[in-house]
């Protein structure tokens, strides 16, 4: 419940506040996003398993995003930016899915 | 679906259970049930914290793709847009200087065709009235010359013909007859003869040239008009600001002689 409150009041603040994100981390925000939903529905994964624990929770999901955010830094510096962002959506989504296919078993035994 | 036996971020190989708060694992509805439930947990609260910056990011993020096309392109892409931004400015660079070069070709020709056809036009009209193809009007006399015995000889006519021209007389016209470069006055049995036709007196001329200057080459002494009171006529030398010459004559093509170009002298 709190989580959805939480993700509520940030797309509030998001729309209040109105930011401009700085030109050197456009590149890196999207693949984040994604990788904080992967994060997130691992997340919600791990409390339908039972084995939900914040701190892997946390470390998950700040990993996640300063890894992808890494591979695409690494990906702009070698000339492969866009491909290797690319790639990793791709995986992200992968995961997403699976994770998605979990939940659903979880929920509706399906 | 694939059957993925790890949980994407928390693996249960580490399931440290120091922060789970049940013991023995819930599963299923009864688990989204619990954690619905609001309570003050560190587990919630980091939650919630996470979940906000992932909302705080996402709206962000949307916004951005919203109000900007090309912010959010890569380097390599900007380079290549602008480069076929560049190709394509030079592409309608060079369109515009080749028209305009067209235009200004084209703008010179009519310019020149127009000064040519002007020039000719003037060119035209001087050689038919010095050619008597064309009528003609300006400053001029008006001589008269009676003759009732008939005995002014076609010599004098000449003489008076020449004092013309000799005088700068432009345009002369004797009774009905223009007379050119190529006229002539000979003495007939009838009378005298100019171009092929008879001339009855008395003998008018119209000359179109400086008045003056005309007027005083007729009157030196010993010159045409004394010739004419010699022979026993009379003539009679009218001034005039205008006068017309209106007889014209028929010009030959030239049937030996052909133009020749005069720069390559």
């Amino acid at each position: 419940m709190i989580a959805v409150i939480g993700l509520l009041v940030g797309v509030v603040a998001g729309l209040v506040l109105e930011p401009t994100i700085p030109a050197a981390l456009q590149p890196y925000l999207p693949i984040a996003v994604v990788a904080a939903l992967d994060a997130l529905f691992g997340g919600l994964r791990a409390v339908l398993d039972g084995i939900f624990d914040d701190r892997v929770f946390l470390v998950s999901f700040l990993s996640n995003v300063v890894v992808a955010a890494l591979i695409v830094f690494l990906g702009d510096q070698l000339g492969v930016g866009s491909q290797l962002s690319t790639g990793v959506v791709v995986v992200l989504g992968i995961r997403i899915f699976s994770n998605v296919a979990a939940i659903r078993r979880h929920l509706f035994k399906a | 679906m694939s059957t993925d036996p790890q949980p994407a971020a928390p693996s249960p190989d580490d399931p440290s259970p120091a922060g789970s708060p049940a013991p023995t694992p819930v599963v299923g509805w009864r688990a989204a049930g619990r954690a619905l439930r609001p309570r003050a947990t560190r587990a919630q609260a980091l939650t919630g914290v996470l979940c906000a910056l992932l909302g705080f990011a996402i709206v962000v993020q949307v916004q951005q793709t919203d109000e900007s096309g090309l912010t959010v392109l890569r380097e390599s892409e900007l380079v290549s847009l602008l480069d076929q931004t560049t190709r394509q400015a030079d592409e309608l660079q060079q369109q515009v200087n080749e028209l305009e070069r067209t235009h200004s070709e084209l703008q010179s020709g009519s310019t020149s065709r127009e000064a040519a056809l002007e020039a000719a036009t003037r060119s035209a009209a001087a050689q038919g009235i010095l050619s008597g193809r064309l009528p003609a009007q300006g400053p001029g006399v008006v001589v008269t010359v009676s003759d009732p015995t008939g005995s002014v000889s076609a010599l004098t006519l000449l003489n008076l013909l020449e004092e013309l021209r000799n005088a700068g007389a432009e345009a002369v016209q004797l009774n009905d007859l223009r007379l050119t470069a190529s006229s002539y006055v000979v003495g007939g049995d009838d009378g005298v003869v100019v171009d092929g036709s008879v001339v009855a007196p008395p003998y008018r001329w119209v000359a179109i040239g400086d008045p003056s200057t005309i007027a005083t080459a007729l009157a030196i002494p010993g010159g045409a008009l004394a010739k004419v009171q010699i022979d026993g006529g009379t003539a009679d030398v009218q001034q005039q600001d205008q006068v017309e010459v209106t007889a014209t004559r028929a010009v030959a093509e030239p049937e030996h002689a052909t133009p020749r170009s005069a720069t390559d002298d």
